[in-house]
């Protein structure tokens, strides 16, 4: 295969990857490195290397469209970005040293429990403004617009908060995805931010612990310019055309076929990483 | 206790901080097309080989190797720029965020902005990934 078609199939899966992702509200990083490594046979560290450039590109264009309606909570986002930027440091470290196989079933577990989580739908939980010292001393609380006006919100559980993002920094870097999963668990089940809040403040927040993860990969020559290029504009243009595309698509069936990817290609990694074919 | 009255909303801060990011994400990506045009058209009729993973030569990993090669007009080079910057997005969003908290006299997260821009900084120029 030449250099250009290589270019153009790969951009044209990436473009498909960001649709569905804007779409299903998954993101499409954690579909990109599989898809690269299964089906194009590029290597681990520079599928890692090129998912992690297009996740910053998503998520700071993402970004910026809910924060203009006011949901992000950027006391909560800058303060837990001490945590994911320090992790994904680290990970990024770690990503040059571990050995692709386990990255595979590292990669592969992951895959699965973001299809389990994405089959149970949460229900919005009830807001909580009883004051928490963390939040109070940190001034996390805040309001966020609804139906009704300003509803004001309180932060709760600041520091298991923190402890839970610093992991999703690590598995950021180290496997090149968005970690958006954990980082709603860590703000919605934990901090018990609104779903709106955690979601966006999420997303917001995936740029900035990817770009820290980024500048490492960068160094180890983990960025390849004929890989990332396709693949970052590719999902750029998908992730666009996916959030002008939200009214009109049938989210409920779109979930389920992303659901179906995700188990397909979790199932395939685990199989390559553990017979060692990776 | 009270909080000082802030000099700019909340609000007003995360407008401005929303187009910044759009207007760099938009910048990045047409110099990666660019670059990826000219590259392509250069070297589209080679056959590219993504395995095993052998790194990139030094003009390519560093921010001041690539900014040389793009001087010499390296298109591979003019790619990585276009990724460079997209890299630069966020550190930019955090930098308005840092000047935003500055004006709000809030010392507390001028300090966190502060430190969580410094890992940035270090990841983008010093990231040899050898901890």
């Amino acid at each position: 295969m030449t250099a250009t078609t290589f270019a153009l199939i790969v951009g044209g899966g990436s473009l498909g990857a960001g649709m569905l992702g804007a779409l299903t509200g998954l993101g499409g990083g954690i579909v990109i490195v599989p898809m690269l490594t299964l089906l194009f046979g590029v290597d681990l560290k520079y599928a890692i290397g090129a998912s992690l450039v297009s996740i910053i590109a998503t998520s700071s264009g993402a970004a910026a469209a809910y924060v203009r309606e006011g949901f992000t909570n950027v006391r909560v986002g800058i303060l837990l970005e001490v945590a994911t930027t320090m992790g994904a440091l680290m990970g990024a470290a770690l990503a040059g040293i571990i050995p692709n196989p386990w990255l595979a079933v590292l990669f592969g577990a992951l895959l699965l429990f973001t299809a389990y989580r994405s089959m149970h739908a949460r229900a919005d939980h009830e807001l909580l403004t009883k004051p928490d010292i963390w939040s109070v001393r940190l001034r996390l609380d805040s309001t966020y617009p609804t139906a009704n006006g300003k509803q004001p919100y309180s932060v709760q559980r600041a520091p298991a908060g923190f402890a839970l993002m610093f992991v999703a920094g690590i598995l950021s870097a180290l496997l090149g995805i968005g970690s958006g999963i954990i980082k709603v668990i860590a703000m919605d089940q934990l901090m018990r931010l609104p779903f709106k809040v955690s979601t966006t403040t999420s997303n917001f927040m995936i740029g900035v612990t990817a770009a820290a993860g980024a500048g490492v990969m960068l160094h180890r020559g983990q960025i390849d310019p004929l890989l990332a290029f396709p693949v970052t504009l590719g999902v750029l243009c998908g992730a666009l055309l996916g959030s002008r595309m939200l009214g009109t698509a049938n989210p409920v069936r779109l979930r389920q076929l992303f659901t179906a990817v995700v188990v397909l290609m979790g199932i395939q990694m685990l199989y390559r990483g553990l017979t060692r074919t990776i | 206790m009270s909080i000082p009255q802030s000099r700019l909303s909340d609000h007003a801060i995360e407008q401005f901080i929303g187009r910044v990011l759009q207007i760099g994400v938009l910048v990045a990506a047409a110099v990666t097309l660019a670059g990826g045009i000219l590259l392509l058209a250069k070297h589209g009729g080679t056959v590219p080989a993504f395995a095993p993973f052998r790194g990139q030569p030094a003009y390519l990993t560093s921010v001041d190797g690539i900014l040389r090669a793009v001087r010499d007009r390296r298109s591979d080079a003019l790619v990585q720029l276009g990724i460079v910057l997209l890299i630069a997005v966020p550190i930019v969003r955090v930098a308005c965020t840092l000047v935003a908290f500055v004006l709000q006299r809030d010392r507390t997260y001028v300090l966190i902005t502060l430190l969580v821009l410094g890992l940035l900084m270090y990841g983008l120029f010093f990231g040899t990934g050898a901890a």
